[in-house]
């Protein structure tokens, strides 16, 4: 099984690298670009859960590690095909 | 007094903390591995500044499961007095021993000057060997020293007079010029409610050997012998 997790900042927090992402595009002729968030990509490939064990140790795993819960938030999907 | 420095894979900064307490200071001084599961008794711990786990996913943020941070945080509950330096800061953020956070510097770079702060609370272990309004000349040296909090916890850090360094020009004016990175409302250093433990992104451990015209950082650890 797959877990794909997303950690971004929360909405409020200054995204100081967004920003400069958001400028460069715009400077490189992008217009249309009115903004832009960087987070994280995670994948964790587990084994031996079922789907329900998994989505609470997945969420567990975000709350203790991989996301800082002052100013990130995360998702994720869990892909049992992988 | 007892001290112990913490060593995490990737800690830098701990020979130069140990050099100063133990050398300069003559303080009984001893390494702490972050594997150990026990703490001996001391009367400082120093959570030294680097890249501990190569500052991977968040600065701090693996450190904090290091196995020592069990006994380090009971000690801390238990009133110990605890000062974490630049990363040692990032890892008491992370552990949540002390509120807030600390991220990429507004400039995106990493920045390695000596600047001067001003020191915001004398009644603290940590400070009490100056005066409030003095002004330090620390040197600093990081990418991710932008320390940000929600609007409640700053109004408690104010409220409970928990900001100790903030980041000022040389005559201890503190404005958005002589912010270096983009933290909130300058804050250089915090401490705890119980003001027993201390977070700082400056390095008073670098200016504190007498073989250098200054030697500020001095003032943070003679505080801390004055309070044993």
């Amino acid at each position: 099984m797959l877990a794909k997790i997303h950690v971004t900042l929360k909405d409020g927090v200054l995204d100081t690298q967004g920003k400069a992402v958001h400028h460069a595009l715009n400077d490189l002729g992008y217009q249309e670009v009115k903004g832009v968030n960087l987070g994280k990509y995670v994948e964790v490939q587990l084994d031996g859960l079922s789907q329900a064990e998994a989505e609470d140790r997945v969420r567990e795993m975000c709350q203790k590690l991989l996301a800082n819960p002052v100013i990130e938030s995360y998702r994720f999907t869990l892909d049992s095909q992988e | 007094m007892k001290c112990g420095i913490v060593v995490f894979p990737g800690s830098n900064c701990d020979r130069d903390s140990y050099h100063v307490l133990k050398e300069i200071l003559g303080l009984d001084t001893e390494w702490i591995w972050h594997k150990e599961d026990s703490l001996n008794k001391f009367d400082l711990v120093v959570l030294p500044g680097g890249f501990s786990y190569g500052d991977y996913l968040r600065p701090g943020a693996i450190a904090k499961f290091s196995p020592i941070m069990q006994s380090i945080i009971k000690y801390a509950e238990d009133g110990g007095k605890l000062l974490g330096i630049c990363n040692g800061f990032q890892i008491l953020l992370e552990c949540g021993l002390l509120p807030g956070v600390l991220m990429r510097n507004i400039s995106h770079s990493f920045i390695c000057d000596t600047v001067p702060v001003r020191l915001e609370n004398d009644q603290t272990p940590f400070t009490s060997n100056s005066s409030k309004g003095s002004v330090l000349e620390l040197p600093i040296a990081h990418a991710d020293g932008r320390y940000f909090a929600d609007e409640n916890t700053l109004k408690e850090l104010e409220d409970n007079d928990q900001i100790v360094l903030r980041y000022c020009d040389s005559s201890g004016v503190v404005s958005d010029e002589n912010n270096p990175n983009g933290s909130l409302t300058n804050i250089a250093g915090i401490v705890n409610k119980a003001k027993t433990v201390c977070g700082m992104m400056p390095h008073p451990e670098r200016q504190a050997d007498p073989l250098w015209p200054n030697v500020d950082g001095q003032i943070i650890f003679r505080s801390l012998i004055q309070s044993c």
